[in-house]
């Protein structure tokens, strides 16, 4: 079963006269608990492409289908409504809510979906524990390291029960050992709950625990190797 | 709904300074709006006040040829036997007093120094007079059957080095076109805090101005006040008659009922700017707090918060802001016009005419309704002056807002 499927996908963004061609005729497919990595030098086209997985952003031409459903026509709030259910992020910056504690940034995605109060703190310490984080709970971003904001991230990401978790150089601004921590976890919840896994990142560290790594150069998939 | 608010409030704290500006502003605001407001509502209210106790009273009953302006005593423009009518219309239940009077014009001169006059005829013992008698400052009031006295207000004494006591030459315009001349003594000296009136009446008992301007059995108007001055139109109508005309305070008051809708219009113009120059602060603290949370409406965006949701988040920061400054603002304008309704703002003599009289003191007067009024036009063009910044959020493309911030 696929939860992504893009076909013949091309993103053109116009800065002024100047076009610039991120995406050109991109097809690929993602198929459920993958732990994919795109990989590609800067200004290949990989945080695009993960942008229109995760229905940021919308293609240029092409379709984007996700979990069965074709996303292309979709608007700002029907996009939304789709990747708050079934799509979790993690960004290459720690993107806590930063007058929110770790808890209340893990419960926010559980509020926007609805969940009773005693639903969302019961997920929600349940991830937090999952991240290594309980005691930390009620701690603010800025009371976190690097490597705890990013696991609560990560926590934050699950809370819903995505089927596709995305994640933009997720390790970039941490060091070995935080980078190496972030990703045993999320290789762990990938195993565990068979939630799918798509990494944008150049960190061979990432690269490593990939079971699927997809390259990417100027626009286009240049290699496509299951490991 | 809760959380929109909690979020809203650390938000609001995250740049204390700059929300406590905010907050400042629109409570300054208020503030000053409502002090405004209630000096606006007492020096109107004053006016009237001053305007119908002292000059025109609820009612008065002149001849049907009186012209006000002239103060001619002769007898075609008088009203004959005055003590009959202001008897009979004094009877009438909704009348709290109705006395006559008589206005000549005058010459009032001591040493080689002179001022003009109105000289007033009264009935002492009236409570019409009660403004006079409680604004005694020195002497004591007239007496019916006094016929050497003369009471005269403070700033015309003043102008002239006057005390009780002293004597003081009248001159009268008489009914037949003659003048007189005739020695008085003052018996008292009086304010009503209106230096524009006191300054140029001067008053005698009313049989000693009949005679003296040669008008005996003869007034210019029946004085009338009412228990409530809203049943003048059918008082007026129930005391008709031949030869005779009845006026209302507000036929009398014109200029004064047009001054008030005038200054209602200007005071909704000052509320408009000093709330449209508010909004803007307003405006700009939101806008400032959207585009330092780029980033984070990213975000939000992304983990699936809706565009009436992000703008849910920017309306709770703008009504807690509204609800502290308004508030705050509310509460000193309220305390600010309690104590200038208690002190009063001393502003002296404006120089302003008889038609529109005002005490030297201005006493604020803050209504019910100008305050809730305000209160709520405030809150709502907070909450106005937020969608802009609030709806800008909501329009963010998450992906833009997400690499506007990278």
């Amino acid at each position: 079963m696929e939860v992504a499927k893009l076909t013949d996908v091309t993103r053109v963004y116009r800065i002024g006269e100047v076009q610039t061609r991120a995406l050109n005729g991109v097809s690929l497919t993602i198929g459920n608990g993958e732990f994919t990595s795109l990989v590609g030098p800067s200004g290949s086209g990989k945080t695009t492409l993960l942008q229109l997985i995760g229905c940021l952003d919308r293609p240029s031409s092409g379709s984007v289908v996700i979990n069965g459903q074709e996303t292309t026509n979709l608007n700002r709030n029907q996009r939304a409504d789709l990747r708050k259910g079934t799509i979790g992020f993690v960004f290459q910056f720690f993107a806590l809510i930063p007058t929110l504690t770790a808890y209340e940034n893990v419960e926010m995605p559980l509020l926007l979906n609805g969940r009773t109060p005693a639903q969302r703190k019961q997920r929600a310490m349940e991830l937090l524990e999952a991240v290594d984080l309980k005691d930390r709970a009620h701690h603010r971003p800025d009371q976190l390291s690097g490597g705890q904001q990013q696991r609560v991230a990560v926590a934050r990401a699950l809370s819903t029960n995505p089927t596709m978790i995305l994640a933009d150089e997720p390790t970039a601004n941490l060091d070995t050992s935080n980078g190496e921590q972030v990703m045993e976890i999320m290789k762990k919840l990938n195993k565990e709950t068979g939630v799918t896994f798509v990494f944008a990142t150049h960190d061979p560290r990432v690269i490593k625990y990939a079971s699927r790594v997809v390259t990417l150069r100027d626009g286009v998939i240049e290699k496509d190797e299951i490991k | 709904m809760m959380n929109y608010f909690k979020m809203a409030y650390r938000n609001l704290g995250r740049h204390r300074r700059r929300s406590i500006l905010s907050g400042l502003a629109l409570a300054l605001g208020t503030t000053l709006l409502m002090f405004i407001a209630a000096f606006f509502t007492g020096e109107m209210r004053s006016s009237m006040e001053t305007t119908l106790r002292l000059n025109t009273g609820h009612i008065q009953v002149q001849n049907a040829d009186y012209d006000p302006d002239k103060l001619s005593v002769a007898w075609e423009y008088l009203i004959e036997n005055p003590d009959q009518t202001a008897a009979q219309i004094g009877s009438l239940d909704p009348v709290h007093v109705a006395t006559p009077r008589l206005a000549a014009s005058g010459i009032v001169s001591v040493r080689d120094e002179s001022a003009g006059a109105q000289i007033m005829g009264i009935v002492p013992e009236s409570e019409a007079n009660d403004p006079y008698r409680d604004g005694i400052v020195s002497g004591e009031f007239l007496a019916a059957d006094d016929r050497e006295g003369i009471l005269i207000g403070l700033p015309l004494a003043d102008s002239l080095n006057l005390k009780a006591g002293d004597s003081i030459n009248l001159l009268i315009n008489t009914s037949d076109g003659d003048v007189d001349e005739q020695q008085f003594t003052i018996r008292g000296i009086f304010t009503t805090g209106t230096s524009a009136w006191d300054k140029g009446i001067v008053f005698l008992p009313l049989a000693k101005a009949q005679t003296f301007a040669r008008a005996e059995n003869h007034a210019s108007m029946i004085f009338v006040l009412l228990k409530d001055r809203e049943q003048a139109d059918e008082v007026a109508a129930a005391i008709q008659g031949e030869g005779i005309k009845v006026k209302t305070w507000t036929e009398m008051n014109e200029l004064l009922v047009m001054v008030e809708d005038f200054s209602n219009a200007y005071l909704a113009v000052i509320n408009l700017i000093v709330l449209g120059v508010t909004a803007t602060v307003i405006v700009n603290t939101l806008l400032m707090s959207v585009f330092e949370r780029t980033r984070e409406i990213g975000v939000l965006s992304a983990i699936g918060m809706k565009g009436r949701q992000v703008i849910a988040l920017f309306l709770a920061e703008a009504f807690l802001l509204a609800v502290s400054g308004v508030g705050a603002g509310s509460l000193a304008g309220w305390a600010l016009s309690a104590y200038f309704a208690k002190v009063g703002v001393y502003f002296g003599d404006l120089g302003i005419g008889a038609e529109m009289l005002l005490e030297d003191r201005i006493y604020t007067y803050l209504t019910l309704d100008s305050a809730i009024t305000l209160i709520v036009t405030a809150f709502l063009i907070t909450i106005l002056a937020s969608l802009y910044p609030a709806r800008m959020a909501s329009r963010m493309e998450p992906v833009e807002a997400l690499r506007g911030a990278q």
